[in-house]
């Protein structure tokens, strides 16, 4: 297992807050992991440095704070492997990229198969894979005990583990660095970070975004990025604009800390668990979604307790561990589990969302290809297949399999 | 989890429903004369609000019937939807 070094000493100061200026080239609304990481590359890689990310909590507080930090590319789609393979290799020089530590860990993820549709879909996804280039592999149950040997692999679990595939570039990182090393360099090279500005609504003239309506006042711009996941339909609603996702309640939670006992990401689509032992020795799951839209940022109890339920099958050892708090996050689901990046019909308007349940393992790449879209005016090509119009056209993404629940 | 008003059987545990979406939405009267534009906004696009929503529950372990619910998906508040059975 390689994992990047020691916490670093909490720092006294990343960046400025910023008060809103008239206006700016770029808007950014929404301050998580996606929204930092576009202003930073639009900076970085487009020299477009007139930018305002807006948030309207505080920084990296919504569900970049909320999610279980899982990195991976297995995904079985060639568009998907694609972006998330692009994501995964700036991943593994984003500490260098920021120079700050992300406790970026490479310790590899496991995808169980629990029954024959399991293996069939698992060992699909290997094969599409391999032939995407990625380090997927199939293991058996003997090679899992071997790998992580708290998992019961054997025939007692009402869902038995039969296989499992096995990514080892994947990993976790420690998501609150990632936001706060994204803020510091974006900053930086000058990008404006304003929290407490929740947007309103905009002023529009023909069909471009002329400004937004903030908590703050209102804010001219020359371009509009939404980057707002869960809430983007909300945003939307009031640009008049439809868009085919459904926000969710996911909910996650942690243990108390306890001696490493885990050192490999274990999913399971099948029984609705992922987890994950944090560097400070907490163990990190994330249950499923409620079935509902929800806004409330809170989920059912009896999500939870179907999780941990699953959880203690999987690992008997757990059955001791005390739940230390839950959380939830509102994901914005579509209908083939793939996100949404491109043109809104307005024609200095952006949209990304739709990332469901798996947006930070997509934090740097789509950072990259969004800000590229947005200085190029045209969608980047790891953006093109993941358009609006796919919904039209019927050429939709379903990454169902890969993504499930468990993104 | 959420206690919801069935209105057939009353008072039940969320578990026993499963849910439906956007209420209203009624099936094309002709398909296949709809544009591609349309077909997608039919099958794809559902309302997503902050706020009061009407929408859809099926309650399974009850009596099996669908109906409407009206629920503001931010505090997950309750009150009896205007049309009910279907």
């Amino acid at each position: 297992m390689r994992t990047s070094q020691r916490p670093p000493e909490h720092p006294d100061f990343l960046w400025a807050d910023a008060e809103p200026k008239s206006s700016y080239d770029v808007v950014i609304v929404g301050g998580g992991g996606h929204g930092l990481a576009t202003a930073y590359y639009l900076a970085r890689n487009h020299g477009i440095t007139n930018v305002a990310v807006l948030e309207k909590g505080w920084l990296g507080g919504g569900n970049m704070a909320r999610n279980t930090t899982i990195i991976r590319s297995n995904y079985l789609w060639d568009e998907s492997a694609a972006i998330y393979e692009h994501s995964l290799k700036l991943w593994e020089t984003l500490e260098d990229e920021l120079d700050t530590q992300i406790m970026f860990s490479q310790r590899g993820v496991l995808n169980l198969a629990h029954n024959l549709a399991d293996i069939r879909e698992g060992k699909r996804r290997v094969n599409a894979n391999q032939l995407n280039g990625l380090d997927a592999q199939w293991l058996g149950p003997d090679e899992i005990g071997k790998l992580v040997p708290i998992l019961d692999v054997t025939d007692r679990p009402r869902y038995p583990v039969l296989g499992g595939t096995f990514q080892p570039r994947a990993g976790i990182a420690k998501h609150d660095y990632v936001a706060w090393g994204y803020a510091r360099a974006a900053h930086a090279l000058g990008v404006d970070i304003i929290q407490n500005a929740q947007v309103t609504g905009f002023a529009t003239t023909g069909e471009r975004v002329t400004a937004v309506e903030t908590s703050r006042g209102t804010i001219g711009l020359g371009r509009l990025a939404l980057c707002a996941a869960g809430h983007t339909a909300d945003l939307t609603d009031r640009l008049g604009v439809r868009l085919p996702v459904q926000s969710h309640p996911l909910q996650a939670l942690v243990s108390e800390l306890l001696e490493q006992v885990l050192d490999t990401v274990v999913m399971s689509n099948a029984v609705h668990v992922y987890v994950s032992q944090a560097h400070k020795g907490e163990l990190v799951m994330g249950a499923g979604v409620d079935a509902h839209i929800g806004y409330g940022q809170r989920g059912s109890f009896h999500v939870i307790e179907e999780q941990m339920a699953a959880a203690m099958e999987l690992f008997p050892i757990f059955a001791r561990a005390h739940v230390l708090r839950t959380w939830a996050g509102i994901v914005d689901v579509t209908p083939d589990a793939s996100p949404i990046i491109g043109q809104l019909p307005h024609a200095n308007a952006y949209v990304n969302c739709g990332w469901g349940t798996g947006g930070f393992k997509a934090t740097p790449g789509i950072g990259s290809v969004y800000a590229d879209t947005i200085a190029e005016g045209r969608p980047h090509p790891l953006a093109v297949p993941f358009g609006l119009d796919r919904f039209t056209s019927g050429r939709l993404i379903d990454e169902h399999g890969a993504a499930a629940v468990a993104h | 989890m959420l206690r919801i008003s069935c209105p057939h059987c009353g008072e039940r545990d969320e578990t026993e429903f499963h849910y439906g979406a956007e209420s209203g939405v009624a099936y094309p009267p002709d398909p296949s004369a709809l544009s591609d534009e349309e077909w997608a906004a039919y099958l794809f696009f559902r309302a997503n609000p902050r706020g009061w929503f009407v929408e859809r529950w099926f309650h399974a372990a009850g009596c099996r019937r669908w109906f409407d619910l009206e629920r503001n998906t931010v505090t997950d508040e309750i009150r009896p939807a205007e049309v009910t059975a279907r």
